[in-house]
Parts: structure tokens; C-alpha cells; sequence
């Protein structure tokens, strides 16, 4: 049965190792990894960062640094093992039988050569074309990936087209040689949701079509559980976990497993806020592995047993294996849900209604055009980054506000806390009218709005240390000085659960989930009434992604602080928040409670954002409405409702040429459009429901 | 492209107007009276006075400075009041010598440079890119009364392989005066060379960094066409531009090289003009001068441009 199991599948490891040489001794990348992919079949590679997801896929194409090199175990790919090939038959492997599809599509073209340029080569290379047959595949092949206007797309040099056309002239390249393999290496980290979507619904139907064989390399559940037919799990060089993805999200053996499905938000629409899963410490390092089950130190179900000799990694049923001596007894992840997570408490019962800390009125912030265009100097453009935003925050509450990059989000933000002066409005915090900026704001008023931003590397002053950093709002605004400073230093560190000797650290010296912690005291320490968290986890792995938002919500908790949680990711939007704004260039197209807003009936935009949504359980069916075409220049925007460019729903005439109204739908829910609320209502379907609804008719058949 | 060209020679003309106003300015609180350096520090106030006038001195300054730049334009650059002869021919003549030794130069360091760079770029940490680090960086301070001084005492004293004086007759054509060339040309090379070599280097090295680096090795090239294809535009980038703006000061600023070497190129002519306080031809070997850096500053402009296309707006 192994036998033919390995004849027939086209990408076969087994017991692949693979080792770096450092200045601090050799370190073990990857460890006896063994998968094999059948053709038409897509394998996920799941793990955090340097769990060695990358290093397994290059490794074992025999593409790795000067300093790494495979110590043990064999690749073969339809049979040849590619060990025993010359870096010439090498060379006709890569990019002939394996195509390769990369995280970041503008880094990974060459700036200074045109699209068809680079996709010539592949032609010419590996399929002996002259330049312009190869040319012309180049064309049918950007064809083939949907590509709009492929002619001119072939002129066009990588800087002139956006994310999502890029990642698309990438994938049209690897397939011009009709590859048997396909790596994509995390292929829609760096698009917007609504890109990934259409990203992600071209790589389905290569798969249908192709008989390409699929190694899909991401951190993001969500993306797994929409892509891949099976999953291997990874942690710290081992592969601990394999099995068919839906078995895999219905019930995870390994403990890892486990922790990773339950600290990522699941999209629930639960009345309450609860807490995540979360794991403790932190990946071990590979040149200090411990000596039994790598997860161990880690894992709440580890026994003596399990530190003394690691678990191999072994079928626990057909199909599935997985490394660890205690798979029988985790638990299915329901029951984590109600043992490990905390109800912080119901969703918008912050505080009474009626009250409100934080009120935007009519807000408007036209930024001088950037960049070095004539045209748009010429023309004194301005850029409307936010085109009249009313939104209002309850006190203890959490407002989220999602939209895709480029909506506006971040100015709103920088808006409120006096960063970026508005050009029209009012914000009013508490019943008094802010200043536009925070020079002109009173020592008070800075102190109740802080800021947390997306980049700590960048917002953390690197020759600070973690105490001074964190000290200064004290001193300055709060005005504590002395042994009270360095006493409420120690706590706030332990507030974000970090020991009290950080405060003599520096911020190089942190992981990237520690220094966004350290941000977080920073913004806690002027003891604001209100935080504003711009992107604050985006950046992060998912298992620290999962830490932070506990820490805020249990901030909320304990000092009621209000938050406005600014996110691309609506999962995690959803997860934190009591109400919902949902931004598109420049303003608002919905604000209500999150309950409403996440279900029907929605703006068509929110339609659009949910269902673009990679909601990490493969049995939830979603609508396929897709937006095409990118957010308009907010120097240019369209008339009538901003959104008709580019909305499904659109009505013609009506939408093109007047501003939609704002419907009130039930006591605090607002949407921006011409559709009466309730032809919306009867048209969209929730995720949820969806899945209520097809569950409830299979059962009947 | 077209409208980048015009929009930056309108911006070369600009600079170009702004600069003769500071030459002409300077020259003008330059220490001590052109009349006395011409008639002596025994003239009679008379004679002073005749000659301000015939130079035109004794007109108000917008005056003198319109007049003068309208001359310059026309090509009437006047009269050097120290060498007793008309300065069109003689910086002419001096330009062509120039051109000449900064073609030599250049010739010299800029291919040999490249090559090195990229080699020493390529094989990082190897002991070829160690050795040329060591030794580029031991260049890059010496100053060409050094390395020229050196130069000469080796290859013209001790081997007598080449002349060590370039002392040339005007009017000599290229090839004739070629030997003659080669000292001074080693001379501004080796000091370029080490700079030239670093930085190739460096962008080499980032280069071979990048992710489409990756893509064009995992698309299957063989070494030499990702070289080719995808490394050496990228990378020669920031390399072309320095040895672009370079061409201004190889022209017009080797003052040292050229007197060294005895050799008659315009810096050898501004070191003398300034020393006898000439007055018209410093001004004219300065414009000229400026002229020349603006447009070799032009041709960086455009040829970087050319090769970027991510700044053709």
C-alpha cells in the first residue's frame, strides 16, 4: 500500500531534515518531515513563524541558503529523486515541473522588466518557444487567470499594477509550463481580504482544472480550511499533525492543534465576549529543542511520559497521524470553548444606553496629495481620506472598524487623537469639543485618548528603554514621579503579563508580540478613558494575536476602558467588538451593534466583506459575491454612492447619481444605501444561517 | 520620458542662471583690485581709472552682470587680463585636453570597477571579496598626490616605462599624446576605482538579496542569464549614476592630478587663473566648469531614468 502511494503521488518526502549552520552551532529546521501530495490534491502546511513551513518547501526542492543543507531523507517528485540530479537537471525542475507562487507578488517581479518580459523567459526556458510564441502563451495565460486587458497588462512594469493583479501575472507565470507541483508560499498574505478572495477562488478552480498537485503554505486557518483537502500541521521543525482538513477542524488529536483552532476568533455571533484559547510561552528555539515531545513545555495535557522521549509521529486512524502519546484524550474543541475561555460579559451591556464618551460629527480630513505626480500637483489635489464620518462610542464599549486598506480607517483614528488635524467637524469627547490637534489640546484631554499603532518596531523609540518608555506618559501626564513611577511601572508590565525586569529592556530585545504588549502599557499608563487600536495585532502570529486581544478585552474588564479596534480582519472585529462601523473610502456605509451588522440585512459592502471572509470552518458555505476592480483614488471619488463602482447591487441611475440616505434599521443600526432595508433583508443570507440551513435540509433528505 | 527631459532642462537652466550669479558675485568680493594686480601697485589713479572703464567696472553691478552673461552666451568671453589673450580658444583647447585625460580615466576604472564590484558582490565572504574590501578601502583615502607621486616613481623612474611628464604641445591629437595619458588616467582611477568597486558591490549584494532574485533562480535560469536578465540592471543602477555625475569633476575638477603631472587641462588653467587673480578667466573656466557638472549631472539624471522605470513620471 506505501508502494503504490508513492508511485502515484507526485510529490513524495520522506524523513527530509534539514539543518542551518550559524555562529551559534547548527540548527535543526526541519526534522524527519514526511507528506506526500496525489495529483489534483492540495496539502496545507500550517504553523506560526519558524515552525519551518518554508524551509521544508524549499528544502525540498533543493533551494536553500549557503549555509543550509538536507542531512537526511529523500524527495522525489514523480519518482525522480531529486538528490541524484545535476544543478542543470535541477534548474529544468524548477520552474518546469514546479511552479512557485509567492508571498509578495511586487517583490517577487523584477521592477525594471516588463510583465511579458518575465513571463517570456519561462516559455523560452522550458519550453524551447521563440520570444514570440512565448509571448503569446504569456497573453493566454494571463487570460486564463482572469486577467482583465491581458494585452497592455504585458507592457506594464510590476509597480503599475496593484496587489491582486501582480499575485495574478505571478500565478500566470508559474503556469505557463504546466507544472505538475505548485508551491504557494503564504500567496495572499500581503492582498486585501477582498483580493484574497478572488485570489482565492482562482487557485480553486486551477485546482479543478489542473492536474497539478498543490502545497499551500500559510499561517491562516481561514485560507486552509477554503483551499486544501488535507493539512499538515507544523511546530518547530516537525511536522505533528496530518489529516483530511475537515476531520482536522472538527477534531484536532494533536494539543497544538487544538490551542491553534481556538486562539483565532471563529466568527460566532455569540451574545457574549469571551476570551480566546491561549498557549503559553513561546516557540522553543531550535538550538535549545527539549529533549521529549517538542510542544511539551507548552502543552496542558503533558505527562511525564511525554518529556522524557519524544512521540513519533504515527497513523492514529487511515489517513490521519499525529505525534503525540495523549491524542486520544484532547478533547473536541466545543469543550475548550467552555473550559478555557472566560465570559468577559454580553455583548453592548457596557453601560446604559444613551451614553456616549466619544461622538465624531460630520468628521473631514483632506490630506495634501503625496507623491510626486504632476498631474496631481497641478491640479492642487487633495486626497479625501475621510469624507465626513459620524460614528459615536459608548463608554466601555469596543467599536471596531473594518474596510479595506486605503478606506480611511487610520486617519479617522489619527483624526480623533489629534495626530492628523481634521478640516471639518467636530469630535466631542464627554460633551466637550476637542481641538484639532494635540499641541492645542489641554494635558487632560491627551491623556483620556491614547494611541496603540499596527508597527511597535516603529511607534517603540529603539534607544528607550521599556521603563522609560512606558514612564513617560506617567510623568508627563499623570505627573507621578519616583519610587510611585517605578512601582506602577512594574504593574502595568505585569498587567500585559510581562515580569518586571522588562522595564529595563530594550525594544530590541523583545519578540514582536512583547513589544506590542509593551505599546499597550505604554497606552494604558496615561490611564485614557479610551484607546485607539490601529491594526494593533496585524503584524503578530496567530497564538499572539490570540494573547493581545485577551489583554484587551480583559482591560476592558477590569477598567472599563472604551476601545475604538481598527482591522482589515472582520473575524477579529467581530470577535472584539460591541458595535461595528464599516469604512469605505472615506466613510461610513454601516454602524450599528455587531450582532446587526454581521447579520442580514447589510450594506452590500459588508455583504461583500463577509463573504470574502476566510472563515476557518470548511463547513461554512458562503455566498461567492466578489468586488472587482480596486478602491478608487480618494483624490477622484465617484459620484452619487462611492461604492457604486464597485457594488453587486447596484441600481444604476439612482446609485451613480445621487448620495444614498442613511436608513435607520432598528434603534441603533444605520446603512448607507438606496435599498430599503428590508429588499436587502430579503435577498442576503448570513454565513451562519447559510450553514444552519443546508445542515438542517441535509438532515431531512 | 520626453516631458521628464524638458522639465529637467528647465530645471539645468535655472540652475544654471541662479550660479552665474553667485560666480559673478564671488568674483566680486574676491580680495584685491584687478587693476592693481594688472598695472602694479605703482599705477597712478589715471591709469587705474582707464582701465576700470575699459573693463567696464565702473558700471553699476546689474549692469556688469547682464553684459557679462550676454557676452558669455554669445561666446565672447573676453580677454584673460594676466595671459594677454582671448579666452574662447584657450579654454577650448584646455576643454579638449581635459576630455581627453577624463576619457582615459574613466576608461580606466569605470568597466574595471564594475567588474570587480560585481565579482566581489557575487562571491560575498569569499577571500576575493575580503581582499578587495581590504584593499579598496586602503585606496579610497590615499589622495592623488600619493598615489600619483607613487605611480610616477615606479613606472617612470624605476622602470622608465612611461613618461613622467605630461607636458604636451597644443594642438596634439589623441593618439600622439596618449602615453602620455596613461600616468595622470592611472592616477584619477585608482582614487574612483575603489569607490566604484564598493559600490557595486553593495548594490550587488543587495540585489542577490531580493525576492525576484529567488523567483528568476527558482524559474530554472542558469547563473549567467540571472546575472544578466535580472541582477546587473538592478543592480548597476546606483553605480552608472555616481560614474555619470563623476564625468563633471574628471573633466574640470582634477586640479591636483594635472599639476603633478604638468599636464594642460582646465584644472591646471583655474589653479593659475585664481592665483593671479584673473579675473575674466575665472570667471569663464568657472561657468564652463558648471556647465559641464550640470550636464553630466543631466545625463545621470536621464540615463537613471532610463533604467528605472519606476521614476519615469
Amino acid at each position: 500500500m506505501d508502494a503504490t502511494r508513492h508511485t502515484s503521488a507526485i510529490l513524495s518526502v520522506s524523513g527530509l531534515s534539514i539543518e542551518y549552520r550559524t555562529e551559534r552551532g547548527t540548527l535543526p529546521a526541519v526534522r524527519n518531515a514526511t507528506l506526500d501530495i496525489a495529483p489534483q490534491q492540495s496539502l496545507g502546511l500550517v504553523g506560526e513563524s519558524g515552525s519551518g513551513k518554508s524551509t521544508l518547501a524549499m528544502g525540498a526542492l533543493r533551494y536553500l541558503p549557503e549555509n543550509g543543507r538536507i542531512v537526511d531523507g529523500t524527495v522525489r517528485l514523480r519518482g525522480t529523486d531529486l538528490a541524484s540530479l545535476s544543478p542543470g537537471e535541477l534548474r529544468e525542475i524548477w520552474g518546469g515541473q514546479v511552479g512557485i507562487i509567492y508571498q509578495n507578488p511586487l517583490g517577487a517581479l523584477n521592477p525594471s522588466l516588463t510583465i511579458g518580459r518575465q513571463l517570456r523567459e519561462m516559455g523560452t526556458l522550458h519550453l524551447g518557444l521563440g520570444k514570440r510564441d512565448a509571448f503569446r502563451l504569456g497573453q493566454e495565460m494571463l487570460t486564463k487567470v482572469a486577467m482583465p486587458d491581458p494585452e497592455s497588462v504585458l507592457r506594464r512594469y510590476p509597480h503599475q499594477l496593484s496587489g491582486g493583479m501582480l499575485q495574478r501575472c505571478v500565478i500566470a507565470m508559474a503556469l505557463m509550463t504546466e507544472p505538475s507541483l505548485l508551491i504557494m508560499d503564504e500567496p495572499t498574505t500581503a492582498l486585501d481580504v477582498t483580493t484574497q478572495a478572488v485570489v482565492l477562488d482562482l487557485v480553486r478552480e486551477l485546482k479543478r482544472d489542473l492536474q497539478a498537485a498543490i502545497l499551500y503554505i500559510t499561517h491562516d486557518l481561514g485560507v486552509v480550511a477554503r483551499i486544501c483537502d488535507r493539512i499538515a500541521v507544523m511546530y518547530a521543525g516537525e511536522i505533528v499533525e496530518m489529516a483530511p482538513t475537515r476531520a482536522l477542524f472538527k477534531r484536532p488529536r494533536h494539543p497544538y492543534s487544538l490551542s491553534l483552532l481556538g486562539c483565532v476568533p471563529h466568527f460566532d455571533l455569540s451574545a457574549e465576549k469571551r476570551t480566546l484559547v491561549t498557549i503559553t510561552g513561546a516557540i522553543p528555539h531550535l538550538d535549545a529543542l527539549p529533549p521529549g515531545c517538542i510542544f511539551a513545555p507548552r502543552c496542558r495535557f503533558a505527562r511525564e511520559r511525554c518529556t522524557a522521549s519524544p512521540p513519533p509521529l504515527t497513523e492514529i486512524e487511515p489517513g490521519r497521524s499525529c505525534a503525540c502519546y495523549r491524542w486520544s484524550e484532547v478533547p473536541p474543541p466545543e469543550d475548550e470553548v467552555g473550559e478555557q475561555t472566560r465570559v468577559i460579559r454580553t455583548r453592548g451591556a457596557g453601560v446604559p444606553t444613551g451614553d456616549v464618551l466619544l461622538q465624531a460629527d460630520d468628521v473631514y480630513v483632506a490630506l495634501k496629495a503625496s507623491g510626486r505626480s504632476l498631474e496631481l500637483r497641478r491640479q492642487k489635489a487633495r486626497v479625501h481620506a475621510v469624507d465626513g464620518v459620524s460614528a459615536f462610542i459608548r463608554p466601555g464599549d469596543t467599536l471596531g472598524l473594518v474596510g479595506e486598506s486605503g478606506s480611511g480607517k487610520t486617519t479617522f483614528a489619527r483624526a480623533i487623537v489629534g495626530l492628523t488635524e481634521r478640516t471639518g467637524g467636530q469630535v466631542v469627547l464627554r460633551g466637550r469639543q476637542l481641538e484639532g490637534t494635540v499641541e492645542k489640546r489641554p494635558k487632560e484631554v491627551v491623556r483620556e485618548i491614547q494611541m496603540v499603532f499596527q508597527n511597535p518596531d516603529a511607534s517603540l523609540n529603539p534607544r528607550h528603554t521599556v521603563g522609560e518608555e512606558i514612564g513617560r506618559p506617567l510623568s508627563l501626564l499623570r505627573g507621578v514621579r519616583g519610587r510611585e513611577r517605578e512601582q506602577l511601572i512594574g504593574d502595568l508590565l505585569a498587567s500585559v503579563n510581562l515580569p518586571a525586569n522588562y522595564s529595563r529592556r530594550y525594544p530590541g530585545e523583545l519578540s514582536g508580540g512583547e513589544k506590542q504588549r509593551v505599546a499597550i502599557a505604554r497606552a494604558c499608563a496615561a490611564d485614557p478613558a479610551l484607546i485607539l487600536c490601529d491594526e494593533p495585532i496585524s503584524s503578530l502570529d496567530v497564538s499572539v494575536q490570540g494573547t493581545l486581544m485577551n489583554l484587551l478585552m480583559d482591560r476592558q474588564a477590569q477598567a472599563g476602558t472604551t476601545f475604538l479596534f481598527i482591522s482589515h480582519d472582520l473575524s477579529a472585529v467581530e470577535h472584539m467588538s460591541d458595535a461595528i462601523a464599516v469604512m469605505y473610502l472615506g466613510r461610513l456605509m454601516e454602524l450599528g451593534p455587531t450582532a446587526e451588522v454581521m447579520r442580514p440585512p447589510f450594506h452590500p459592502y459588508t455583504e461583500a466583506l463577509l463573504s470574502a471572509l476566510p472563515v476557518p470552518d470548511p463547513d461554512v458555505v458562503q455566498d461567492e459575491i466578489r468586488l472587482g476592480g480596486v478602491v478608487p483614488s480618494a483624490t477622484e471619488v465617484p459620484t452619487g454612492c462611492r461604492f457604486h463602482t464597485r457594488c453587486p447591487r447596484c441600481l444604476g441611475e439612482l446609485c451613480v447619481r445621487q448620495e444614498p440616505p442613511w436608513q435607520p434599521v432598528g434603534s441603533s443600526h444605520w446603512i448607507y444605501c438606496h435599498i430599503p432595508s428590508a429588499e436587502l433583508a430579503a435577498d442576503q443570507v448570513g454565513i451562519l444561517d447559510r450553514q444552519q440551513g443546508l445542515d438542517s435540509r441535509e438532515a431531512s433528505r | 520620458m520626453i516631458n521628464f527631459i524638458v522639465r529637467r532642462l528647465g530645471m539645468v537652466v535655472l540652475m544654471f542662471v541662479l550660479v552665474s550669479m553667485l560666480i559673478f558675485s564671488l568674483t566680486q568680493v574676491l580680495p584685491g583690485d584687478v587693476t592693481t594686480m594688472v598695472l602694479g601697485r605703482f599705477a597712478s589713479e589715471q591709469a587705474k581709472a582707464e582701465l576700470r572703464s575699459e573693463l567696464g567696472l565702473d558700471r553699476s553691478l546689474p549692469v556688469q552682470y547682464g553684459t557679462w552673461l550676454a557676452d558669455f552666451a554669445r561666446g565672447d568671453w573676453g580677454t584673460s587680463v594676466s595671459l594677454r589673450s582671448e579666452i574662447g580658444p584657450l579654454i577650448w583647447s584646455r576643454l579638449v585636453n581635459s576630455t581627453y585625460l577624463a576619457f582615459v580615466g574613466l576608461m580606466m576604472f569605470a568597466p574595471l570597477g564594475i567588474v570587480l564590484g560585481l565579482f566581489a558582490g557575487l562571491r560575498r565572504g569569499t577571500w576575493i571579496d575580503n581582499g578587495l574590501s581590504i584593499g579598496s578601502l586602503a585606496f579610497i583615502g590615499l589622495p592623488e598626490f600619493v598615489t600619483g607621486l607613487a605611480l610616477i616613481s615606479l613606472l617612470a623612474i624605476q622602470l622608465d616605462w612611461l613618461p613622467a611628464s605630461s607636458a604636451i604641445p597644443p594642438g596634439a591629437n589623441f593618439f600622439e599624446i596618449l602615453p602620455k595619458l596613461i600616468l595622470p588616467g592611472m592616477t584619477v582611477a585608482l582614487t574612483s576605482l575603489a569607490y566604484v568597486i564598493r559600490m557595486t558591490r553593495a548594490s550587488t549584494v543587495e540585489v542577490m538579496k531580493t525576492d525576484y532574485v529567488r523567483t528568476a533562480r527558482l524559474k530554472g535560469l542558469p547563473p549567467h542569464k540571472v546575472l544578466f536578465g535580472h541582477v546587473l540592471r538592478n543592480a548597476l543602477l546606483p553605480t552608472v549614476t555616481v560614474i555619470a555625475v563623476s564625468i563633471g569633476w574628471l573633466v574640470g575638477g582634477l586640479i591636483i592630478t594635472e599639476s603633478l603631472f604638468g599636464y594642460p587641462g582646465l584644472g591646471r588653467l583655474v589653479l593659475s587663473a585664481v592665483q593671479r587673480r584673473d579675473l575674466p578667466l575665472i570667471q569663464a573656466t568657472t561657468m564652463v566648469i558648471v556647465v559641464i557638472v550640470m550636464l553630466s549631472n543631466l545625463a545621470a539624471d536621464i540615463i537613471y531614468a532610463y533604467l528605472n522605470p519606476r521614476i519615469r513620471y
